[in-house]
């Protein structure tokens, strides 16, 4: 497994280095898409609730749904998606090479990743903040008890980073010990090896829902860094940076609207000037984007609105039950405002 | 007429280079040089050109910048504040560290395994061929989970740790043993150690002398053990004994003081000594087999036991076969301990390409570096391998 992934970054590196036409790759991936029929997806290789296969195969999750709703506005079929999964390290070079058309897959949005990587994040479509678990029996209420801590942590991820900027702030010691997958670090946390497991909250809930007993673990009250989590693309394409960006935009705004999966057909013929626009029925509709003219139709109509996917993936309708706090709408409270489709 | 004449033999004389085999290949191999580097050149400035085209930074200046991330196991001091370079250089020791003890160890039991599978003695032979066909069977990173999350996994929390003398205590955080701690006047001990290797040198030299002029054996091996450790001893003793052990103790959450062998060392080095002793024992075995029957019978009739008869004539003649082979095993080790990052281990391969590609995202170059030192290494070994194989070469006189 390891190997392989290995293998998937350097290969992705070796095909940077020899690529040819750069255009190719990075100018046009909209039409690239379209020709070959779906849209091949990075996502992440397992965390319940953003990316993970069900008991049938089938990729399910919030970063899952970005790419289905974009196949949904691009193909009116949001089955046209390839799923391409990869892991923390080899994510940014598979986008870059060209290996996958999209990166939706837990990133954190940061200006090194913006500036440095020749990527571009589009849109937040979840607002994440690093945690720390911990066993019950140990008894620590809150992360400043955490001194001389042994911490498992994913390699490769800006939590990494984040750990020892918290630890060195509190002037606290640690030790950290870093695994390859999330997979394995979880692993290294039931087992002992560490006190502690510190990831995005969001992983934290989908690991937990991993472990024997969950109930032997506390999730600390400390949130100790900004996680923007949403889809990246390649620089230089702004069509195709568009599209994904006002795909993640539609979902939101169709629950603000209150469109639902349930309603959206009623809603075509009953609905107001601002949800017949959402749906393409009316100018400017999807076609300015490049997408199929009933775009937010059939985003709303497969996928759902912003609401439902969360609901059906991590919030109340899911396993993982986490209450959507920061990312409900504005005007409830959180921090999703998504610009007006007009 | 003559003048066209000359002519003619003067092209003769302008073309006839071309058939010349020696000028030919040179030339060939002059443009086959060529093309090699004309491709690397179209490689190299190829991936500049579509790396500066996509907005990705290049080049080596990243190496200057803070890492900003922590790393269990250091061999030289280390921080949050050092450099990416600093990370790297970490990262190297510990490929270095988990490949060396790994080759000593595998060697060692590489051998024994590969004798005890010819032995006379039943038992031991079937047991050595049932270690050998199951471990080199079994895929390297299965082993390593296995010793990793099955065995060490197994052992008690650092409260309940199992404790040696109160001064060594086991957990599945690792191995906490006593840290010798050098007081002033510790120096002069180690002066007297540098004395005894000096000392060692020369009564082998001496010895091997003696026995060449006379016949007669010295025991080398036990004297330079007794100069080895006794002359240092008694420097010891006299100066007062200055030195004093940190005793590991239970603080807060962990063990501190002492040195700690942490569990992912521990489990990278028994599954790469375990993997690679299988493969070593099979080459020592196949070495030993292709001595020839007579050289035992010989030695035999000299009236050399069976343990001499090894040491002094099977051993020395086996090696020949042995060492080639033996060398890949080596570089093949080297080479399997970058698997060290499904565990947790901090090699050069989970530190650099790891977390420092992910946080640069200078994939070409990070990868090109690690490339070239895993290149490096095995180079290396494999020369130094070469020079130990042309010294044991058949000497023919």
């Amino acid at each position: 497994m390891s190997k392989l992934k290995y293998l998937t970054g350097v290969a992705s590196a070796v095909a940077l280095l020899v690529a040819s036409n750069a255009q190719a790759a990075s100018g046009d991936t909209l039409a690239n898409v379209k020709k070959k029929g779906y849209v091949q997806c990075g996502v992440n290789d397992g965390l319940p609730g953003f990316s993970s296969p069900n008991a049938k195969g089938v990729w399910e999750g919030m970063d899952v749904d970005v790419c289905r709703a974009l196949a949904a506005a691009i193909f009116s079929d949001a089955s046209k998606v390839k799923y391409i999964p990869l892991g923390g390290k080899e994510r940014f070079t598979a986008l870059q090479s060209g290996e996958v058309d999209i990166l939706s897959r837990n990133t954190t949005w940061t200006l090194t990743r913006d500036a440095t990587l020749g990527l571009i994040s589009t849109a937040t479509n979840y607002y994440d903040g690093q945690g720390f678990l911990v066993k019950k029996s140990l008894g620590v209420k809150s992360a400043k008890e955490l001194d001389g801590a042994t911490v498992c942590v994913e390699g490769g991820t800006t939590t990494e980073m984040n750990l020892a900027n918290y630890f060195n702030a509190n002037h606290m010691k640690y030790t950290p010990v870093v695994f390859d997958n999330n997979d394995q670090t979880v692993k290294g946390f039931e087992s002992g090896r560490c006190d502690v497991y510190t990831s995005d909250k969001s992983a934290i809930y989908a690991s937990k829902t991993k472990l024997a007993d969950p109930n032997s673990v506390d999730v600390l009250p400390e949130i100790i860094s900004k996680e923007p989590l949403g889809p990246m693309v390649r620089q230089g394409d702004d069509q195709w940076q568009l599209l994904v960006k006002w795909t993640v935009f539609a979902m939101v705004n169709a629950e603000e609207l209150g469109v639902t999966s349930k309603n959206v057909d009623e809603m075509k013929t009953k609905g107001s000037p601002d949800v017949k626009r959402l749906l393409g029925l009316d100018a400017p509709d999807g076609t300015t984007l490049g997408a199929v003219k009933d775009w937010g139709y059939q985003i709303v109509k497969q996928v759902g609105n912003y609401g439902e996917v969360y609901d059906r993936n991590v919030g109340k309708d899911s396993p993982l039950k986490i209450t959507r706090l920061e990312n409900n709408l504005w005007n409830k409270g959180g921090f999703l405002y998504a610009p007006p489709v007009r | 007429m003559p003048a066209e004449n000359s002519k003619k033999s003067n092209n003769a004389v302008a073309t006839r280079w071309i058939y010349d085999p020696k000028v030919r290949g040179i030339l060939f191999q002059v443009l086959a040089v060529a093309c090699v580097a004309w491709m690397l050149f179209y490689f190299v400035s190829n991936a500049m050109h579509n790396m500066e085209s996509r907005g990705i930074a290049t080049g080596f200046s990243f190496l200057q910048h803070r890492a900003s991330f922590g790393i269990v196991q250091t061999l030289i001091s280390y921080s949050e504040d050092d450099t990416y370079g600093r990370a790297f250089v970490i990262g190297l020791l510990n490929t270095l560290l988990v490949s060396g003890i790994g080759i000593i160890l595998a060697t060692v039991l590489g051998f024994l395994i590969g004798i005890a599978r010819l032995s006379n003695n039943w038992l031991l032979s079937r047991a050595a061929a049932v270690y050998i066909e199951i471990f080199r069977n079994i895929p390297l990173l299965l082993q390593i989970f296995f010793w990793y999350f099955c065995v060490l996994r197994a052992l008690p929390g650092p409260r309940q740790s199992i404790d040696i003398a109160n001064a060594f205590f086991l957990n599945v955080r690792g191995l906490y043993i006593p840290a010798p701690i050098a007081e002033p006047g510790f120096g002069i001990v180690a002066i007297a150690f540098v004395i005894a290797i000096v000392g060692v040198f020369f009564l082998s030299q001496w010895a091997k002398k003696r026995k060449n002029l006379t016949g007669q054996p010295f025991p080398v091996f036990f004297s330079s053990l007794g100069l080895l450790v006794g002359l240092p001893l008694v420097v010891f003793l006299i100066a007062g004994m200055p030195l004093h052990w940190e005793l590991p103790a239970l603080k807060g959450f962990n063990f501190r003081g002492g040195l700690t062998v942490i569990p992912e060392l521990f489990s990278m080095v028994v599954a790469l000594t375990i993997f690679t002793a299988a493969s070593i024992a099979e080459i020592v075995r196949s070495g030993i087999m292709a001595v020839s029957k007579g050289q035992v019978e010989a030695s035999h009739a000299l009236g050399l036991k069976n343990g001499l008869t090894l040491r002094f004539v099977v051993i020395p003649q086996a090696m020949r076969v042995i060492i080639p082979p033996l060398t890949s095993q080596y570089l093949n080790l080297i080479k399997n301990s970058s698997l060290a990052t499904a565990v947790g281990y901090p090699d050069l391969v989970s530190v650099f390409m790891g977390s420092t590609l992910n946080q640069t995202g200078q994939a070409v170059e990070i990868i090109a570096m690690t490339m070239a030192v895993y290149l490096t290494i095995s180079i290396v070994t494999s020369v130094l391998m070469n020079i130990y194989n042309a010294k044991k070469a058949l000497v023919e006189r």
